[in-house]
């Protein structure tokens, strides 16, 4: 069997440039992952306060710890700064690149690339057409469920292109031209201020009622509830997924790399993992809907082994 | 705007919504240049009960658009999912052997299904793949040799005028209706509330998961799946519960607030001479889920508002208010910046 692989997803989050230094440098060194994915996939904005040179200083500590790295670029490119910044991105000597929207391929189809999960690959079709012109590994988003991914999982062994889905984090719903973060604070997206620094997870966005619902984060809109594919790892290897992200959020990503490195390797079993989540502080409870076709916020009980 | 300017401008193509072929027959007769519409199924994005066209419906709705000197245009623009994705071939296969003027498309595979099986086929690129970039644009048309991009509805007019002058295809602008507040093609916000996605199954907030709850004190709450989207209060008016729509709590607020969007209508009315200026060549009005009073007053209305312009006449838009969302309109992205 392939040996199944954990990647550390982009930040999608706007932490201070240190704290984001320091989770990188540690990520490095300390986590069981293979890959990491690196670069601001959100909001062109932010790309000031961390810029090519430090996340190039990122990649050579992440290489130095073993990973390979991946550069993903920006997920909606809609003024000329993101599509400059998307060019520099694409055009990156020697540098694995992650596509998250078409005007990345424009630079980079016929070369080989990844594709991301906010590009989306539906059908194998897509799947094929995108292999031919380069993609050599797909991230699926997270809305696909169990059948598709493995019709999708066939045709990547045909093609021999890996494949990937998240197992763990908030979950990207929606992207949005206007900053929700900046118009929560009566501010618009030009003079935001950078006010969703101050989220390190996400701004809670609750019904009127109190319960809580979705999680804002500047332009994007994820899910309240945290992703846990824990007990779904073993029937995604067997639909031909080899590979795992996580998406980094402010608790331990270390340790959360490990239970889902020791859950790959069979040291524990996907019910000690979930028990382990909660010991790291990841807020619960946590969802698997989507991949059992329904509602993404659900967590469905896993069935008899 | 002088007789002069007028004369320089292109006449666009007023690119009208038929939901059903009552609606077709309506918007034909209106005067709309163009109708775009759907197969009854998961293949479009408004796959909603009641709505679209079985394959005879929209075989003899074909002749009377030709005979209103009107457009077909089919809408194949949901997300081909496998397994099954024949169902999207098939439903381009009927465009084709139809004579459709032209399918909608937002899938790579179907796509390139499309451009490979019938390289005759007019292809368009629908909004639901949110190419917002000269280049995601530009990829679109290599690739696939499309020859209209329908625009996000998140784009000022200014950068329409800095794209158009980018890409090598036509431009079509949504001037009227809904405002969605997501970038289209990329909302999964349906799928976690209520299992039904709108990239696969082609919904957005379906009313099987909707409730309306009147509470003790009069007020209407309104529900998608288990979550309040809003709660009005007695005497006010109850909007339909979506998600980019409701009004919510965070943090820095004391008070719910429409942390999206207002429950507003689009009407880009008063703009039409600076977005066929910008390089528009079609204009689209949204609304395939609309009753025919509607698509006919609309139409209608936007018909002569069109023909004024191209005469050099200022337009008379003051009905075009009565049709928006609860009353309330707005110029969303194309007027300025600052609604981002």
């Amino acid at each position: 069997m392939t040996r199944l692989n954990l990647t550390m997803g982009p930040l999608i989050f706007h932490w201070p440039a240190d704290k984001k230094r320091d989770f990188w440098f540690r990520i490095a060194d300390e986590a069981p992952v293979d890959t990491a994915c690196i670069g601001e996939t959100i909001c062109s904005k932010r790309t000031p306060y961390f810029d090519d040179r430090q996340y190039e200083e990122v990649a050579q500590r992440l290489e130095r710890g073993g990973k390979k790295v991946v550069w993903s670029t920006l997920c909606e490119v809609m003024i000329k700064g993101d599509s400059k910044i998307v060019a520099r991105t694409s055009r990156r000597p020697d540098a694995e690149i992650e596509v998250n929207d078409a005007s990345a391929l424009w630079h980079l189809s016929g070369r080989p690339h990844r594709i991301g999960p906010a590009f989306n690959v539906y059908n194998s079709e897509t799947m094929q057409y995108l292999a031919r012109k380069g993609a050599r590994h797909f991230c699926l988003g997270a809305e696909l469920p169990a059948p598709t991914i493995a019709a999708l999982g066939k045709t990547a062994a045909e093609l021999n292109v890996g494949l990937e889905v998240q197992i763990f984090g908030r979950m990207s719903l929606a992207l949005s031209a206007r900053c929700y973060h900046a118009r929560a604070h009566d501010r618009t997206k030009d003079d935001c201020r950078f006010v969703c620094e101050n989220d390190p997870d996400g701004m809670e966005l609750t019904t009127r009622s109190n319960t809580p619902f979705l999680s804002i984060n500047g332009i994007q809109t994820l899910s309240h509830r945290y992703l846990n594919l824990a007990h779904e790892l073993r029937d995604l290897a067997e639909m031909g997924v080899a590979t795992f992200r996580l998406s980094p959020h402010s608790c331990d990503m270390v340790a959360v790399a490990g239970t889902y490195r020791a859950l790959l390797d069979g040291k524990i079993d996907a019910t000690e993992a979930d028990e382990l989540l909660v010991e790291h502080g990841v807020p619960q409870p946590m969802a698997n809907g989507f991949f059992h076709q329904r509602p993404g916020l659900e967590r469905v009980a896993p069935g008899p082994d | 705007m002088s007789v002069e300017q007028a004369g320089q401008m292109a006449r666009p193509e007023l690119v009208c919504p038929a939901g059903t072929p009552a609606a077709l027959r309506t918007a034909v007769d209106a005067g709309a240049d163009a109708v775009y519409c759907g197969l009854a199924n998961a293949t479009n994005a408004r796959n909603f009960p009641g709505l679209n066209f079985s394959v005879p419906e929209l075989e003899k709705a074909i002749p009377y658009a030709r005979k209103g000197g009107t457009k077909v245009l089919l809408a194949v623009n949901s997300f081909a999912t496998a397994p099954g994705a024949d169902l999207w071939h098939r439903a381009i296969d009927t465009g084709a052997s139809l004579g459709v003027d032209a399918v909608i498309v937002a899938d790579i595979g179907v796509a390139a299904y499309a451009a490979r099986t019938h390289p005759g086929l007019r292809l368009h690129l629908s909004v639901q793949a949110g190419a917002s970039s000269p280049e995601a644009i530009k990829y679109y048309c290599r690739e696939f040799n499309v020859k209209r991009v329908v625009l996000p509805r998140i784009l000022t007019i200014a950068e329409i005028s800095a794209i158009h002058d980018l890409i090598p295809c036509e431009i079509e602008a949504f001037v009227f209706g809904n405002i969605g507040m997501m970038a289209e093609g990329r909302c999964s916000l349906t799928n976690y509330i209520t299992g039904q996605s709108t990239n696969m199954d082609g919904v957005c907030s379906p009313a099987s998961a909707v409730r309306f709850e009147k509470q003790t004190d009069g007020a209407m709450t309104a529900r998608l799946g288990d979550f309040e989207i809003d709660c009005y209060e007695a005497g006010e008016n109850a909007g339909y519960p979506t998600i980019c729509k409701g009004r919510y709590l965070t943090p820095g607020r004391n008070a719910p607030y429409y942390a999206f969007e207002e429950p507003v209508s689009l009407n880009l009315s008063s703009l039409l001479p600076d977005l066929v200026k910008a390089g528009v060549s079609a204009l689209k009005i949204e609304g395939r889920q609309r009753s025919r009073s509607y698509v006919r007053a609309v139409v209608t209305a936007y018909r002569r508002a069109i023909d004024d312009i191209m005469d050099g006449q200022p337009p008379d838009l003051s009905a075009l208010v009565a049709l928006t969302e609860g009353g309330k309109q707005t110029q969303g992205a194309f007027k300025s910046k600052k609604w981002r």
